[in-house]
């Protein structure tokens, strides 16, 4: 049982190149921690800094109260899953599972027993005495997980685990893990770029973008607060729908494209510094499900404005409704981060996107080329400075 | 009408394929069979007796014997027995190819998965000690194996053969062991192992086929040399193509009693290959990734 502690990490390689650049995280014991983002961004670089397999630039890892950056890796007590298996060749899949225990010197019988356990939960029986070259790759992942949970390490280090699962076992899976891991009280890096994982199984979610971390919070909070553009399109899919718009001078109005929307000043109260934005363009951004085409709020006192849009497509999801629709507003997309030296995101990584999206009931009438009507509720809306990418606040 | 065409070019395709396989299946075994042929009249003439052996045209039909296989072993014959220089062979061979691998594998393991500083020059100095010609190094080794008092003993045999193969050695080696993907190794660090469960456990069952090709090369190698062998030996330290030699000088020509000899001095490379032909099968580490 242990932490996990990053304090300033940051990784150059030796072609100069800056992978990850001044890293603070900090996993609680028995807490599961998800580390998210594009591809490239980062994330296994900083997990195979955690397991000793990579060198620390600069900053420091310590794994409980020990600071490990100068330990070994078979001496750091972690498990580990590869983003590409690294199985054993030569060794059946028990071998395979069982090669840890068998170098702590665990009793045979154990071993057995361990290796069985594990089988079973991973749905792996039948295949112990192949050898990895005759698995599937899903089977191959499975393997992986294994190696790691028959040992009871400090620490988990994961490496998109499910990656390469069909959809239906990659659910049983993330249930599994998470189990698992709530069982064995070990703390946990995971891991991916999928955001329905991160969302799901993440105690709290750690957003990397460039080698920078943009925010680390629970889900639910990545999800309703997001303090950067960044987050604010990465969580969430689809994605948040980001409008360019100006603050009316005064600040009681917003134009999105020629809209106005209505400024209350209830909001003025929670969001003090958007005022400062009078007569300045800004991001607005709208979660698809924040449009909805009834005001239904209107009774209790709220100030929703409508907000309209051409219909382009409507596709159902048998769930519900999503309706792409334009405006005559500038609307944004994110574009990864690539370049490492970028501070956040500047202008230029918010390319021109075409259309929102809304999510609306599965029974609407509506048709692509019609026009529909929105009721924005000022609240619900998400306020970005364009320069600094930064959340108004 | 389509179809019965379509069939008819299949046909006629067909058999224009099938003739092309037995062609070149015909060339090939031609090819092989001339090739084969001295090795085959090495054998059939090893079954014959001097009588019979060299004679034009050739004995045909005769009555195979084992007459010359015990004189080869008889000390009485042509060149002394050839129990004692079957003894030297096997013994530089094995003595050599063993430390290739005690040596080699390290080396290479050290240029490959955890590269020393200034591997290349390494690597290159290892393939430039190849370059020099062979007949050049002669007389220096000749002096320094007699100012050492090796001359005609197995010792200077076995170090010379051990430097000769070991650069080969390294590189095959090399090679192979840059296949060990990298973070199979990471996995049995994190697994708890150590420098030499992770060789022993981990890398060397992987790269077990390269080190059984490599073995291979350099005992043919080491057992067919003859050039040192003939200038560093004369009776102590013989070895079997030294002595093989001896049966053209010495009392005339024994084609027979050659024959026998050669075909026996074949054997332990034949059973060399077939024991390391086992080990082979490549893409062991089929699986291991993605
Ligand atoms: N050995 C290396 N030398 C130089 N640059 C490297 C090296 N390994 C990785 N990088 C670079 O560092 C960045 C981060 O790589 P990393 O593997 O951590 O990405 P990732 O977030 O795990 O991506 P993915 O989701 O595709 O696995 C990438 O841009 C990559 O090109
Ligand atoms: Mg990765």
């Amino acid at each position: 049982m242990a932490t996990i502690t990053l304090e300033h990490v940051t990784k150059v390689y030796p072609n100069g190149f800056e992978a990850v650049h001044d890293l603070n995280l900090n996993v609680a014991d028995g807490e599961f921690m998800v580390l998210v983002g594009p591809s490239g961004c980062g994330k296994t670089t900083a997990l195979r800094m955690v397991a000793g397999l990579e060198d620390i630039t600069a900053g420091s890892v310590s794994i409980g109260e020990r600071v490990v950056n100068d330990v070994s890796p078979k001496d750091r007590d972690i498990a580990m899953v590869f983003q590409n298996y690294a199985l054993y060749p030569h060794m059946t899949v028990a071998e395979n599972i069982g090669f840890a225990l068998k170098l702590r010197k665990v009793p045979k019988e154990q071993i057995k027993q361990k290796v069985i356990e594990a089988a079973e939960l991973l749905g792996l029986t039948q295949w112990v005495d192949r050898k990895p070259g005759q698995l599937s790759g899903g089977q191959r992942q499975r393997v992986a997980m294994g190696r790691a949970i028959v040992r009871e390490p400090s620490v988990f280090l994961m490496d998109e685990p499910l990656s390469n699962l069909d959809a239906k076992l990659r659910v049983q899976m993330r249930a599994e893990i998470s189990r698992i891991q709530r069982r064995l009280g070990v703390a946990t890096l995971y891991v991916t770029h999928d955001q329905v994982e991160a969302m799901t199984m993440g105690d709290r979610v750690a957003v990397l973008s460039a080698g920078r971390l943009q925010q680390c919070d629970t889900p639910q909070n990545l999800y309703d607060h997001p303090t950067n553009l960044f987050v604010a399109g990465f969580m969430g899919s689809p994605a948040m729908n980001l409008f360019e718009a100006v603050v009316a001078e005064g600040a009681t109005q917003l134009f999105i494209g020629s809209q106005a929307i209505t400024l209350p000043s209830e909001l003025h109260a929670v969001r003090p510094t958007l005022k400062s934005y009078a007569g300045k363009s800004i991001v607005v951004g709208i979660r698809p499900e924040n449009l909805p085409l009834t005001d239904n709020a209107r009774d209790s006192e709220s100030t929703a404005s409508p907000f309209e849009g051409h219909v382009e497509l409507v596709e159902a999801l048998g769930s519900e409704l999503l309706v792409h629709f334009t405006t005559d507003a500038h609307a944004f997309e994110i574009t990864e981060v690539m370049d490492s030296n970028a501070a956040g995101l500047a202008d230029g990584t918010l390319t021109k996107g075409d259309a929102g999206v809304a999510r609306v009931e599965a029974h609407t009438k509506i048709a692509a080329g019609e026009r529909i009507r929105f009721w924005l509720n000022p609240e619900r809306l998400h306020y970005f400075d364009r320069a600094t990418s930064e959340l108004i606040v | 009408m389509a179809t019965s065409l379509d069939n008819r070019i299949h046909h006629k395709r067909g058999s224009r394929q099938w003739f092309l396989g037995h062609f070149w299946t015909t060339v090939t075994w031609v090819i092989a069979l001339f090739l084969f042929s001295p090795v085959l009249w090495m054998v059939i003439t090893s079954f014959k007796r001097e009588g019979s052996a060299y004679t034009d045209p050739p004995t045909l039909i005769f009555h195979p014997t084992l007459n010359e296989y015990s004189q080869v072993f008889s000390s009485g014959s042509g060149a002394g027995g050839a129990g004692a220089p079957f003894e030297h062979s096997l013994v530089v061979t094995v003595a050599s190819v063993a430390l290739v691998l005690l040596l080699g594998i390290p080396a290479a393991y050290a240029l490959s998965i955890r590269p020393i500083k200034r591997w290349r020059d390494a690597l290159f100095f290892f393939l430039a000690t190849k370059m020099l010609p062979y007949v050049a190094a002669i007389v220096p080794i000749y002096l320094i194996a007699e100012h050492l008092g090796l001359l005609d003993n197995v010792i200077a045999l076995i170090i010379l053969y051990t430097g000769f193969n070991l650069p080969l050695a390294v590189w095959m080696i090399r090679s192979f062991l840059l296949e060990v993907p990298r973070e199979v190794l990471e996995a049995a660090r994190i697994d708890g192992a150590g420098l030499r469960t992770e060789l022993m456990r981990v890398i060397f069952p992987m790269v077990l086929p390269g080190i059984a090709a490599t073995a291979l090369i350099c005992v043919i190698f080491t057992w067919n040399e003859f050039f040192f062998a003939y200038f560093l030996t004369a009776f102590n330290a013989q070895t079997v193509p030294v002595f093989l030699s001896h049966f053209q000088s010495t009392e005339g020509e024994y084609w027979a009693l050659l024959a026998a000899a050669a075909t026996i001095s074949c054997l332990p490379v034949i059973l060399a290959g077939w024991i390391a032909q086992k080990q082979l099968v490549r893409g062991l580490s089929l699986g291991a990734l993605k």
